[in-house]
């Protein structure tokens, strides 16, 4: 039996269903970074001092840039599909991993100059609410590099027999993407400019 | 947001400027906190650039800038709750509940405190 709504509209909302069930994820994570963002002005209003200038505001400039260019390639991988353009939607998509895996790199060689220095979460109030939003952050990135290497590896096959069902994962991947790039834009200032 | 194809490749320069004026509002982030700016200030200008960049990522990469009802229904739930986790911690300075309230003209502090 197949699944309804997963190309077509449904009649009372106009949405296939991975579209509305998408945005119902996306609100449930605007809900968990959101206790964390509500926990960091806690922590924050309630501390004497606060560190500044603990973290590298260039790596953390690159990892910004890096992101924002990884959303223009996400929709473009999108966009590529639509013009019916499958070669260029794999170079996209490609390119958009790649920048993932980057942003990643950048990161793990920010934890270890920590981590090295003895400076972990327990620490400061400061690196414990860094290592736990970027933490977390870090993790979406995982998330999305492992639906990515699905839709450019088995989950490509689905393009032959039914390309409009694989073009709106494309975009719901995509609105995932998004939102993850969305997050680290206000992870950015609040823990490496202010 | 259109989905047939011509409407998808006029869209592809809007999406493409919309990066570059991310990446630019990112340089002036960075700018900006070299000046050293008192901290209040510092940290609206930061949110006010940090908010116009989420607004574009928003409006045009996720296409919110035209979508169904449905959608906008959803984000409008997921906003009120966003605020209520804002102001939790406005709610934990306002509970005064365990706190002794002296009477009014002074009177002595009741048993056991």
């Amino acid at each position: 039996m197949n699944i309804p709504y997963t190309v077509e509209e449904r009649p009372d909302s106009g949405l296939a269903n991975g579209k509305l069930g998408i945005w119902l994820f996306l609100a449930s994570e605007v809900m968990l970074f959101g206790a964390l963002f509500s926990t960091y002005i806690i922590l924050r209003t309630g501390a004497t001092e606060w560190p500044h200038g603990e973290l590298s505001v260039p790596l953390g400039a690159i990892n910004t840039v890096i992101l924002i260019s990884s959303s223009v390639t996400m929709v473009m991988a999108w966009a590529s599909l639509k013009m019916h353009d499958w070669g260029k939607q794999r170079l996209y998509l490609i390119l958009t991993f790649v920048l993932a895996g980057i942003f990643l790199v950048n990161k793990y060689f920010e934890y270890s100059d920590h981590l090295t220095r003895g400076e972990g979460p327990a620490h400061s109030t400061f690196l414990a609410i860094y290592f736990t939003l970027t933490g977390l952050h870090g993790l979406h990135i995982v998330g999305g590099m492992i639906v990515m290497a699905y839709l450019l590896g088995p989950g490509a096959k689905l393009w032959k027999h039914n390309p409009d069902q694989f073009t709106n994962r494309i975009e719901y991947t995509g609105l995932y993407w998004h939102f993850v790039d969305l997050v680290w834009i206000f992870l950015f200032p609040i823990l490496y400019l202010l | 947001m259109s989905s047939d194809p011509a409407g998808v490749r006029a869209s592809i320069r809007k999406y493409v400027m919309i990066g570059a004026a991310l990446l630019m509002f990112t340089v002036i982030t960075v700018a900006v906190n070299a000046v050293h700016l008192a901290v209040p200030l510092a940290i609206t200008v930061a949110l006010i650039i940090a908010i116009m960049k989420g607004s574009m990522v928003a409006a045009v990469f996720m296409h919110l800038s035209n979508e169904k009802k449905w959608i906008y229904g959803a984000l409008l739930l997921t906003i009120g709750g966003f605020l209520v986790l804002l102001f939790v911690p406005l709610f934990t300075l306002m509970d005064t509940t365990g706190t002794h309230v002296p009477a009014i003209g002074g009177g002595a502090p009741p048993p056991g405190h």
